[in-house]
């Protein structure tokens, strides 16, 4: 029983793509926690936060940039997506986040408060 | 102090240097050599470079930064990007804690040797969500043509 389920992890596990995980500050002031994450070539669209439980998961998408015929001469970035989670605490109020995405920036802010419950986050237009 | 560490034979830094270079040459990418003036990462946007039939393009994932601020000149063949960025945490609050602070601040220099065959008349840069594109179009006598046969 245990070991299926642990292939089952296993196989969980492999089916997410590779990702490099974004340059993060991390902050804290009287009202709440901010987090700026860079990722640079991520368009709005392309950027996905969720909440579950306690875990907080960024992930975004870097846009492809292919003109006509582009043939790659030397590249640094080679993974072209971005992951990171992070554990919440509880005196933080998840229903309430604001993610602001700018120049490939983005910038979140996660309030203090009592309640936690498992919902999506809207982007706001940068 | 760092540097010394790691160039210390058989020290636990050095053994750890060693296995990064050992990853790095298993999985970099075949084919694709480092440039002499390639940055460590973390100092310096990170570049791709690319070719099309009748340009190059230079993409600079440098994200947070002021457009107008953004300095790219093209001299012999060595395009240079520079700016400066400035830290996103607030300055001034006594009470605010930082506990991770990871994002590069402060001025940067990235120079990439172009072509020979580019033509440093036709530049064009646009900064859209973090990245600066600069495309540099090939001189006319590079680019590919169709040649009638009579």
């Amino acid at each position: 029983m245990s070991d299926s389920h642990q292939t089952e992890r296993a196989g969980a596990a492999q089916e997410l793509p590779r990702a490099v995980l974004p340059n993060v500050d991390v902050f804290e002031d009287a009202s709440g926690i901010t987090v700026l994450a860079d990722m640079p070539g991520v368009r709005k669209d392309q950027l996905e936060l969720k909440v579950e439980g306690d875990a907080l998961l960024i992930e975004g998408t870097v846009q492809p940039f292919t003109p006509d015929g582009l043939e790659a001469l030397y590249a640094e970035v080679r993974v072209p997506r971005y992951r990171r989670s992070f554990t919440l605490s509880r005196e933080l109020d998840t229903t309430r986040i604001e993610a602001n995405l700018k120049d490939g920036v983005l910038a979140l802010r996660i309030p203090k408060q009592e309640h936690a419950q498992p919902r999506r986050i809207t982007v706001n237009a940068g | 102090m760092y540097e010394s560490f790691l160039n210390y034979p058989n020290s636990l830094f050095g053994q750890f240097e060693r296995l990064r270079r050992e990853l790095d040459e298993a999985f970099a990418a075949p084919g694709l050599a480092s440039s002499i003036r390639s940055a460590a990462p973390g100092t310096a946007p990170a570049v791709n470079v690319g070719r099309t039939p009748t340009s190059v393009e230079v993409y600079a994932f440098a994200p947070g930064l002021n457009a107008e601020k953004i300095d790219v000149t093209l001299d012999r063949g060595v395009l240079r990007i520079s700016g400066e960025r400035d830290s996103g945490i607030p300055t001034g609050d006594a009470k605010l804690q930082v506990y991770t602070r990871e994002r590069g601040t402060g001025r940067f220099t990235r120079a990439i040797t172009l072509p020979d065959d580019v033509d440093p008349a036709r530049v064009s840069a646009s900064y859209r969500d973090g990245v600066l594109q600069v495309s540099i179009a090939l001189r006319e006598s590079a680019q590919p043509r169709r040649i009638t046969v009579q």
